[in-house]
């Protein structure tokens, strides 16, 4: 099975996870790898805690990743990084948005958002941080960030060699191509 | 043809390739992408959503009875609501082939419990099939209709929320037209009348006989020989976790038929291995047959009846096996429960209910049910779909009738009052209630991602339809106080709340303002407007006190460094709740 990847991307709900997967997936595909995917729906949307898993390779059974077995995760959000961590491999990577979404304890002063996450990430793992919302912010829409965290992704991974560019012509609608396509470029010049 | 495709797309390919041309279903995480999927067969499928999962499957039935191809789709607590037509179409059996799919939700992700619906193929003796991914969710459906009208029986497609919402790569075929068989009466068939229903159960215990042979030499039902020294009987998601953990090393028995099990073939199995497990999720289903059968097995003893399965809990059961984790601070993450959305309708509701004394609040399923959750913790109970008003009525006369000075109010849905909540509604007007009946009309069903519903005006193949009107249907029924307010307007919420606990009549309050995510129709904009002026706080005149965050709004954050309320102008929709609960009149429109 050493030639199974598995990648976790975690995040809140509504910041474009499923996109970037559905993205990361057609890429994968279209170089012949057997992948499977799992995303979460319902309720848990509903500004809670949100995780989609993409696994690939020559033949994929499970949709799920396992505790300590994610060759990378990839955390839209800095909080959740934290909370997904034990799905990590030992020596897996680490790409995390610096991006704070306070959850509802917080917003009502009954806890506050933890400090040194960044820290304790570099302290236990191979982690890169950088601000994809002001990324994405500069290319004009805040909303391409999943896009910056897909392009960090793949360089990441070594999956740099795939045509995303032309993965991302054929998925998002034609007026948000090419800003797409510049969030992408920008995400892989983060690793 | 290869596409990338989650199992509830791979069913509805599977039912458009299956012939099939009627399909009806109710909401339901994780079925509902089945439905919304073989609705874009437009040409082929009339498809529907129902008020509920039995108006859903009677409606298949019906078309099935007629000699067409159907397929009924519902979450697994839908089949409770359907079982009473679902129990007596497995006496009559088809015409055309039925396919009834119970999407399990092990885990709860998003469901009340985790029922294992596998016990009803069992129970009604219907045939069920159980696919384990994407592809065998496609092609599991055409071979489901042609078992159905091989053998007279509906079949039961049993699906779990990792089959249903994890993709993988289907390989597509070709649609089998199929013409419609032939209707003829046949009343000593579908009439389930004593003296007919008596015969026909007779030819259901034949048929399971006949189903049990099939089962048996069926490929849906396959030996992986490999290494004997283990041997794996499993079925569905658990299949794709035991090849996961054990690969080509020990042997398999896959279950693809899993009612009437193949009997024949688990002893021929167990026969030839040194040590078999039954690995499935939820109840020992299999376990419990094979081991009535005299077979010895291991199962439950060692994989959990609770929760979702996976590859690591079979690891470590089987194998002794754990893999090292990276151990991190806790303390370095807070919760992040789900919330009602910034500029949701419920909020203003839930934020004037919350403040009422002496009350018991009965709610139901939805979105609402969030209504519960702290800050607003203005929700006591939450059983099943279109429970909240029965039970409400149920919990106010208790309290009458023992001399307990307390009042009920019960907080339903649109969608989920068309479902059940209707004849909980009858009860209290024919039965003089004085509960308070509070139906939150947000133009939506929400929690499962918008779909339509009788009261939307549109149908699901996009039709323009008639709406309900509700407070016209509550006064039909006989309900002498029905009001309707704008939730978001906290006078009016609390004014209407006031005089319907004064009452001892039947009240209805209708609470009518759009999911705040819901993509406005026509009708919407001309009746509820589309403009968006932000809040924001006055920092001078904001106190600190924290009530706003009281509202549960995702949008307001309390700096505690400053000791000052601010309001997130991206999230903010400009709702007004907060600045209605502000009592220093600190927040403002911004620029206004």
């Amino acid at each position: 099975m050493a030639d199974i990847k598995n990648i976790l991307l975690v995040g809140v709900g509504g910041q474009g996870i499923i996109l970037a997967s559905k993205i990361l997936a057609k890429g994968l595909m279209s170089v012949g790898f057997d992948v499977k995917m799992s995303e979460v729906h319902g309720m848990a949307q509903r500004g809670g805690s949100v995780t989609t898993q993409v696994r690939f390779g020559e033949k994929i059974y499970s949709p799920i990743i396992g505790k300590g077995q994610a060759d990378i995760l990839v955390s839209f959000e800095k909080m959740e990084a934290v909370r997904w961590i034990d799905h990590l491999k030992k020596d897996g990577k680490v790409v995390v948005n610096d991006y704070e979404i306070p959850s509802a304890p917080i917003l009502i002063g009954s806890a506050e958002y933890p400090k040194g996450i960044v820290e304790e990430l570099q302290s236990k793992t191979n982690v890169t941080i950088f601000k994809a919302a002001d990324i994405a912010k500069g290319l004009g829409n805040i909303k391409t960030m999943n896009i910056v965290m897909v392009g960090a992704l793949v360089k990441a991974m070594g999956i740099d060699n795939i045509d995303w560019e032309e993965v991302i012509k054929n998925t998002v609608k034609e007026k948000f191509v090419d800003i797409n396509i510049k969030a992408l470029r920008k995400g892989m010049e983060q690793i | 043809m290869k596409k990338f495709l989650t199992g509830n797309e791979a069913v509805a390919r599977g039912a458009y390739e299956a012939g099939i041309t009627v399909a009806s279903a109710y909401p339901g995480t994780p079925s509902t992408e089945i439905l919304e999927n073989v609705a874009l067969y437009k040409e082929d499928i009339y498809a529907e959503w129902a008020p509920n999962e039995k108006v859903a499957l009677e409606v298949t039935i019906g078309a099935s009875i007629a000699g067409a191809r159907a397929l009924a789709a519902m979450k697994h607590v839908g089949v409770n609501v359907a079982a009473d037509p679902f129990f007596t179409y497995s006496y009559t059996g088809v015409n055309g082939g039925l396919v009834i799919v119970s999407a399990d939700d092990p885990g709860m992700h998003s469901s009340q419990n985790e029922q294992d619906n596998r016990m009803y193929a069992k129970f009604s003796k219907a045939a069920m099939v159980e696919p384990s991914d994407s592809q065998e969710s496609k092609d599991f459906v055409k071979t489901a209709i042609e078992i159905s009208e091989k053998f007279d029986t509906p079949v039961l497609f049993r699906m779990t929320t990792r089959i249903c919402h994890s993709k993988g790569i289907v390989e597509f075929g070709e649609r089998e037209e199929t013409p419609m068989k032939k209707y003829e009466k046949n009343i000593p068939k579908y009439v389930a009348a004593p003296a007919n229903a008596r015969a026909l159960h007779v030819k259901v215990e034949d048929r399971l006989k006949k189903l049990e042979e099939f089962s048996n030499t069926t490929e849906l039902n396959r030996f992986e020989w490999n290494d004997k020294k283990i041997g794996i009987i499993t079925s569905g998601v658990a299949y794709q976790y035991s090849k996961e953990v054990f690969g080509d090393k020990v042997s398999y028995l896959k279950l693809g038929f899993t009612f009437p099990l193949p009997m024949q073939k688990i002893k021929e199995f167990a026969a030839q291995v040194e040590t078999l497990y039954i690995i499935e999720e939820l109840e020992p289903y299999i376990e419990e047959q094979v081991k009535a059968a005299g077979v010895n097995c291991i199962g439950k003893d060692i994989i959990p009846r609770v929760g979702e399965l996976n590859p690591d809990i079979i690891a470590k059961a089987i194998l002794g096996e754990e893999r090292e984790i990276i151990k991190f601070d806790e303390s370095k993450t807070v919760g992040r429960p789900p919330t009602m959305c910034a500029g949701c309708p419920h909020r203003g509701f839930y934020y004037a209910l919350s403040k009422k004394k002496n009350i018991m609040v009965t709610g139901d399923i939805g979105c609402y049910t969030l209504g519960s959750a702290a800050p607003l913790s203005a929700m006591d109970t939450c059983i099943c779909m279109g429970s909240s008003i029965s039970t409400g009525h149920g919990a106010q006369r208790a309290f009458q009738k023992n001399g307990i000075d307390k009042r009920v109010v019960t907080v339903i849905g649109d969608s989920t009052f068309f479902h059940t909540g209707i004849n909980s509604l009858i009860d209290i007007a024919y039965n003089k209630s004085s509960t308070v009946t509070v139906i939150l009309d947000n133009r939506i069903t929400g929690m499962t991602g918008h779909q339509e519903n009788p009261g939307t005006g549109y149908t699901l193949q996009g039709e323009k339809t008639g709406m309900i009107n509700i407070p016209k249907l509550c006064k039909a029924i006989g309900i002498p106080n029905v009001r309707t307010v704008n939730p978001l307007k906290l006078n009016e919420v609390n004014e209407a709340l006031d005089e319907a606990l004064a009452s001892d009549e039947p009240s209805v309050i209708i609470t009518r303002w759009p999911c705040v995510l819901k993509r406005l129709s026509q009708e919407d904009v001309e009746e509820f407007g589309n403009e968006r002026i932000v809040c924001e706080v006055n920092e001078d005149s904001c106190r600190g006190c924290k009530i706003c965050t009281q509202t549960g709004c995702p949008a307001i954050e309390f700096d505690s460094n400053i000791k000052k309320a601010r309001i997130d102008e991206n999230m903010c929709v400009g709702c007004e709740v907060c600045l209605q609960a502000c009592p220093f009149d600190a927040i403002e429109k911004a620029g206004v």
